[in-house]
This record gives structure tokens, sequence and C-alpha cells, in this order.
């Protein structure tokens, strides 16, 4: 364990106290992001079983290696964050600093791999207005679900970017050290985003295959 | 010789050691900045006083054009908007937030013994988001307003309103991450924050209902913030979610909405329990009845609360087999509340009964709150749904808990805590007849609706058939009664803030911690950190009630 | 690095990440079988294999108190309310969508 002093924000008044409190804390605002998302998981849900058919042909048209691979790449910004999150809780903040910057990086390889995918989409029209070019009741709402699914989760990626490069500019200017509390919680919110997504695959990319 | 009826004076205070937190800093951001969760209450009551007034406004206008049953004083456009706007502001810029954000903020840490919420920034984000919110709700307004009904039901809200609805429900959704923000560190405080020896069943009454609120407040939000995103997205990107020409599910739209808002009339309805309780236990030198059954009574509620949205549905074309579950549902979820009822009124069996304006509310709220709770029994039975859906019948029925249960009890706390947030007393002749024409106001305004719905008046409509005009006009003659009862606190309560006199730390002689410091506290609330060593409402002997009239408290919750 | 320290930072992050990743090859390769059975719960369940293991030892809930476990399962119970009593109504409806 770090033996720099951990700061203390009031009104705690204990360090382990406000610790537990923080991580508390997120795992609150967690359980509301998992109604936020399960309530498009409903829409999902009722759209699929109201059509499976037209969802399963509409499914078939998800590029299978775009999603494949950003599974890979969010689940190895996992590993590298968790391991920020355990070498700066054992005294290791150079360890902790690097797996950082590579969690960044495969979180920024994350957003640049779904644009060139949305790129695809559009290409494929695949957007669910007029031009749209898929056929039968329950074929747009899946594309639709598509969309706003991706793009909300897009948004979470990018509010964890900013949480995990806030944590380099600490760990660059030796402040990472009294902040365990700060990683931590960062942790945990970027392995919701994956865990999210691990869904979002699931629902999105292994359907309708062959 | 102490005047029973009116809170004591400060005939000698000492000087407090430290500042009260109103003198700790005089700045405009000394206050918008602060992360002092009683300023935060502060702030919030003032924006929750002026959107008050906003839904108000808009309320009186609708009781005008609705005095003749043919008024061209306002077109049905103008009318859907005007209803919309009251409906909306009301909700969720005025109950959600109330009684939590004011009297939750400024009470929770004192009577828990803390000196701050768990989360003091987050705890000020919070009410920058419900101005963030308010301000795209006033652009809404500015845009001449939205027409869908505060229920935005779709498909008219996604493809065929011709009014400012993504600007209504981005407000919306952004002044609920404010209370899922609030509910989160409300949760995180009574949890982490307790003073030693404050365990759970020492808790006041009014800290469980807070947490039970917040956890609603956690658990629903979030469906409504995706439920308005949906719609959202579905208006500005023409991308069907609930449109049916593409095998989209409107109905869709009304269970993710009313999953949320089912358990926000628990939001808006479990603090005015807290408060109740906290008001009938000082007022009645009484130990509340059944403090155990009270708390699991609110858990109950908070859970069950969540089960029972479809009784919206009844008429929507919603399977009749879930609206059979559903219905039963809502007569289980009926039962706490009702055991609330029963040991508020044993608390009060053989008080010591006070009559001054805090308990004036607690006794209105008390009936108003059973006459809206027997009614919602009623439309919880299938058939009776069907026939009075949509009609005044269903207004005067969530108006009487809303109005005449949170709003009454909202009102019995500002009053019964006002010493302690601002350390002046008001007059107590003029909130006693306050009290009293609001009680009087609110029965002609609403009465008169049940039976207009009973009667088969539909609702959201500008003009009506001339047999219920009779109704009609005494329902906008009470709200007559009704607006100026709420402009009196305003009026006097402000007046006492410059001419009132000083209120000592405990002015109605309470038990519970925020008692045992200054009226108004300093900064840090306690001068030390208290102690717990007793159970609460700790006003006589478990088995018996008090002896003589007047008596003081066996013992404070903190030992000194 | 003590070993204590090597096992706790790098290899039990490691062991996880790899179990993630054979799951993954796993419900890709079981998508792609010809006429295999019950596609969708499978990719489902395997999902829901990823999230345990994300939770319980990325987000350390092996070792969480009972409160925070509580808490992370809050949210799937009343996810489930909204699920099974939305379908109440959408499973018994005469006509379908």
């Amino acid at each position: 364990m770090s033996q720099s002093a951990q700061l203390l924000h009031e009104p705690w008044p204990d360090r382990p106290r406000e610790t537990e409190g923080y991580v508390f804390a997120m795992w609150i605002f967690l359980a509301t992001e998992v109604l936020f998302f399960g309530a498009l998981m409903a829409f999902y849900t009722v759209n699929r079983w109201a059509h499976p058919a037209a969802v399963t042909q509409a499914a078939a048209h998800t590029d299978f290696w775009f999603g494949t691979i950003n599974t890979a790449i969010l689940l190895t910004s996992s590993l590298t964050i968790a391991t920020a999150d355990r070498a700066l809780e054992h005294g290791l903040p150079r360890l902790a600093r690097l797996a950082l910057w590579l969690t960044l990086a495969f979180g920024l390889g994350f957003l640049v791999t779904k644009g060139f995918e949305y790129r695809k989409d559009l290409e494929d029209h695949l957007w669910p207005s007029a031009a749209f070019a898929l056929h039968g009741a329950g074929a747009r709402p899946f594309w639709g679900f598509y969309w706003i699914a991706t793009a909300v989760h897009a948004v979470h990626v990018t509010i964890g970017l900013g949480l995990i490069g806030r944590l380099i500019i600490l760990s660059q200017r030796r402040m990472l050290r009294p902040r365990q509390a700060s990683m931590t919680v960062t942790t945990l919110y970027w392995h919701f985003v994956d865990v999210v997504w691990v869904v979002l695959y699931a629902l999105l990319y292994l359907v309708g295959r062959p | 010789m102490r005047d029973i009826e009116t809170p004591q004076a400060a005939p000698q205070t000492p000087e407090p050691a430290k500042p009260s937190y109103l003198a700790d800093g005089h700045t405009v951001a000394s206050w918008i900045f602060t992360t002092d969760h009683k300023r935060i209450a502060i702030l919030y009551a003032l924006s929750i006083t002026v959107f008050f007034f906003i839904g108000g406004a808009a309320a009186t206008l609708i009781r005008i054009q609705l005095f003749t049953p043919h008024n061209t004083f306002l077109t049905a456009g103008q009318y859907n908007r005007l209803f919309t706007l009251h409906g909306v502001v009301m909700v969720w810029f005025f109950l959600v937030p109330s009684i939590p954000t004011t009297l939750g903020n400024f009470l929770l840490p004192l009577m828990i013994g803390a000196k701050d919420v768990a989360l003091p920034k987050i705890n000020l984000l919070s009410w920058w988001l419900y101005l963030g919110g308010a301000a795209l709700t006033i652009v809404c307004l500015v845009c001449g307003g939205v027409d869908t009904g505060w229920t935005f039901y779709t498909p008219y809200s996604t493809l065929y309103s011709n009014s400012c609805v993504l600007a209504a429900a981005a407000g919306v959704f952004v002044v609920g991450f404010s209370s899922i923000l609030t509910g989160v560190n409300f949760i995180a405080t009574t949890h982490m924050l307790r003073a030693p020896g404050m365990t759970w069943f020492r808790l006041p009454l009014f800290v469980w209902a807070i947490y039970a609120t917040s956890i609603v407040m956690v658990l629903a939000t979030p469906v409504l913030a995706m439920s308005l995103l949906l719609v959202m997205v579905e208006r500005v990107f023409s991308i069907p979610v609930f449109d049916p020409r593409f095998g989209g599910d409107p109905l869709l739209f009304q269970h993710l909405f009313w999953f949320y808002s089912h358990p926000a009339v628990y939001i808006m309805v479990l603090p005015a329990m807290g408060v109740i309780s906290e008001v009938i236990a000082s007022e009645a030198r009484r130990r509340v009845f059944g403090y155990q059954a009270m708390v699991y009574a609110m858990v109950s509620i908070a859970i069950i609360g969540f089960m029972v949205w479809g009784h919206h549905m009844f008429v929507s074309g919603q399977s009749p087999f879930a609206s059979v579950v559903f219905s039963f549902l809502s007569f289980i979820v009926a039962v706490p509340s009702a055991i609330k009822v029963f040991n508020w009124t044993a608390t009060l069996y053989r008080g010591q009964i006070r009559f001054a304006a805090p308990m004036l509310y607690a006794l209105g709220f008390l009936g108003l709150f059973t006459v809206g709770g027997l009614t919602g029994l009623f439309l919880a039975v299938v058939p009776i749904d069907v026939a009075v859906h949509d009609t005044y019948f269903i207004v005067a029925h969530f108006h009487y808990i809303m109005v005449g249960g949170t709003v009454s009890a909202f009102f019995a706390g500002l009053h019964y805590w006002w010493p302690k947030i601002t350390g002046r007393l008001y007059s107590e002749w003029w909130a006693k007849f306050a009290a009293i024409s609001m009680f009087l106001g609110f029965n002609f305004t609403f009465f008169p609706q049940f039976i207009l719905g009973y009667l088969g008046m539909p609702r959201r409509y500008h003009q009506y058939p001339d047999q219920f005009q009779i109704w009609n006009v005494l329902s906008s003659s009470g709200a007559v009664v009704l607006a100026v009862a709420y402009l009196l606190p305003l009026a006097y309560l402000t007046w006492s803030l410059f001419a009132g006199r000083r209120a000592n730390a405990n002015p109605w002689d309470a038990t519970g911690l925020e008692w045992t410091t200054a009226s108004p506290p300093p900064r840090a609330n306690f001068e030390t950190r208290p102690r717990v060593t007793s159970a609460p409402y700790d006003y006589h002997d478990p088995d018996v009630g008090p002896t003589q009239p007047n008596q003081p408290p066996r013992q404070t919750q903190a030992a000194e | 690095m003590t070993r204590r320290e090597l096992k706790s930072v790098v290899l039990v992050p490691l062991a996880t990440w790899a179990c993630l990743c054979l799951a993954l090859a796993a419900t890709a390769a079981y998508a792609f079988i010809p006429d295999a059975p019950i596609k969708p719960i499978a990719a489902l369940a395997i999902a829901a294999f990823k999230v345990i293991l994300i939770a319980a030892f990325f987000m350390r809930l092996d070792r969480a108190s009972a409160l925070i476990r509580l808490t992370a399962a809050v949210g799937f119970l009343w996810l489930s309310f909204l699920f099974i009593f939305a379908f109440a109504d959408y499973t018994m409806r005469a006509v379908r969508g």
C-alpha cells in the first residue's frame, strides 16, 4: 500500500471511510446506468420479440469483424486499466501511468474503429431514413437501436476517456498516488462501459449469422 | 409562562461561537459556488419557488378558461400548452425536487450528525443541472410551449406535434440527472456518514423517508431519461422507435414512461410522509406509534411502487392479463400507506397536541392524503378506471395526493424547520390563517372535480358541456382562495427574515440532532461531533404517554 | 516487484483477460455454426459469463462487501421488473404489433 498521505475531503472523518464512500457512490451510479441502458435493451427486446425474422435478416448486415475487433480492443483496455488500478495500489505509479496511457490508446482505437464502421454502414444505406436499404417491419427499429445504442455507448466511452485523461495528467504531475479513490472510481466506470459493449456485441453482431 | 401555541423566542441567546452558515460569505459567488448543503438547500428553495409560481400561473389561466363552458379566453392550442406547462413544471421542477432538495438537503446531514453530504461538489452540480433543465424549459416556453401533455405520449410527441417538444424533453432529461445525482449523494450519505451511535433504527423517520425516496430516484429516473431520449431521437432524426408504420410500438413509450412516473409519485409523497412523522411526533409530544412498521412501510412502498405502473395504461391497449396483475399489485401498495395513516393517527391519540401551523398542515395532510389514497384504490379497480380514466376524477385524485398531500407536508416542514434554517420566527397568527385558508381553498378547488369526473367531464379539454358549469365555477372560485393562501406564506415568511423574532436552538422543544445545534447552524453543523445514545422521539417512556402538558423530552438524542 | 504484487497486479487481470478472449472466440464461433440450436440464448449466456468475469475480477466484486455486491445486483433486479411486467403485457396481447 502506498505510504504517501492520502487526501481527505470534507465531510469525511477518515480516509478509509471516504474511499469506501466514493466506491459505494460509483456503484450506485452504475446501478442507474444499468437501468439507463436496460431501458434501451427493452426497446431492442420488444422489437426482436415482435419481429424475429426481420431482425435476424437486418442484423446480418452488421459488420462482424468491426464488432469483434472492437470487442477485443475494449476487453484489452479493461485489462490495462485494471492493471493500472492495482499497480497504483501497490505503490507502482510508473506502471500505473503506462497502463493508463495504454488504456487511453485502446479507447481511442475503439472510437476510431467505430468511426470507420459508421462510414461503411452509411455507405450501405443502413441509416433508417427514406433511403434505407432493408424492408420489413422491425428492420428499421433494429437499425435505429444500432445507431442509438452505439452512439450512447460512444458518448460514455468519450466521458471515460476524459476521466482517464484526467488521471494521466494527475500522474504526470506526480499527484496520482494520494488519489487512489479517484483511480478506483474511474476504473469501475470504464469496466462498466466494457460490460455494456459486451452485451451490445451479443445483440448486434451475433444475430443472423452465417 | 411559556405560550404553548407559539414556538419559543430567544430572550438571551449568547453569541454563537462560530458564525452561522448564512454569515459565512456574502458574495454571490459564495452562494452559487457553495458546497455547503445548507446553502444549496436555500438555492433550491428559491429555484423551486420561482417554478411553483410559473406552474401556478398556468393553473390560474386554466381555471379562468374553465369558468364558463364555451370560453374563448384561450384557444384549444393555447390551453393544451398551458396544461402541459403546468404538469411539466409542477412535477419535475417543483414537486419532485421540493422536499428532498430543500428540507432533505438541509436536514439530512444534521439529522444523522454529519458535517455535510457525502459528495458536496456533486450536490452543487445537482443544483446546476436543475438550472440547466430549467433553462431549457424556459426556452421551450419562449418558443411557444409544448402541447403533448406532461406525459409526452407517442406517436403525437414524436410524429405529429408542431410544438417545442425537443426543448421540453431535453429540459426534463437534464433535470432528471439532477435528481439521480441527488439520490446517489443521499444514499451514500445515509450509509456512510452517520454519527457514532446513530444506528439505522435510531434514525428519524424523515431520514428513512429521504433514503427510500433516493432509492426510487436512482432506480426510476434513468428509465425516464432513456424514454425521453428515444422520443427526441425519433423526432429529430426520424429514426423509428415507437412508430407503428415501421413495426414500432407506441405503447412501449408508455411502459418506459410510467415505469418512472409511477414511482415518481412516491418520490413526491415519501418525503412528505417523513415530514409528517417528524411534525406529528413533536407537536403531539409522542413517540411515533410503530416506528419499525413505519420504516418497513416506506421501504415497501418504494419497492412495490415499481410494480404497479400499468394502472396508468388500463385503457391504452395493454393486455387485460397485465391489467389484472397491475390492478392487484396496486391494491397491495395501498396497504403500507394505510398502515402509515393508522400509525400517525395512533401517535396523535392521547397526545398533548399543540395546534401551531405545522400541526395544522399535518392534520390537513392526514385527511387529504387519505381521500387521495382511497380514491386511488377506487381507480385501481379496472372497471372503475375504464369509466373515469381521462376525466376530472383522475385530476382530482392526483391533486389530492400531490397538493393536498405533498404540498401540505412541504408547508408543514417549511414552517416547522423555518426557525432552524433562518434563525427567525414567523407570525403564528398569519401562518395559522394561511394553513386554514389553504385547506378550505384546496377542498373547494378539487372536491368538485371528483364530482365532475364522476359525471363524465373529460380532462384536457378547453371547453365543456353546459351541465358541468356549476362545479367548474366552484372549482375556479376555490382556486382563488388557494392562490391567496399560497401567496400569504411568501409574504409573512419573507417578512420574518427581516423583522421576525430570533429563534433559539430548539423552539419546539423537540428531539432530534438538528435541534441540538444553533439556529441557524454554523457551517460545520455541530460544535463537536454528536454521539447518539437513545432512540428517536424520546418524548416519554415507551409504554406511557407524557404525564404533564408541555413536558420536555426526557433527553435529547445527543449526549453532551 | 514482489511475488504477491506480480500475482495481484499482473496475473489475475491477465488470466481474466485470457478467459474473456476465449469466451469471445467461443461466442463468435458458435454464432457462425449453421443450424446450431438456441443461438440467441447461447450468445446472451456467454455475454453474461463475460459480464460476471469483468464484475468479479476486474471490478473486484469477489472481495467486495455485501453492500457493494447488493448495489451491483440491484440495478439488474429492478431492470427485471421492467422486463417481466412489460412482457406480461406483450406476451398476452391478442394481436401482435
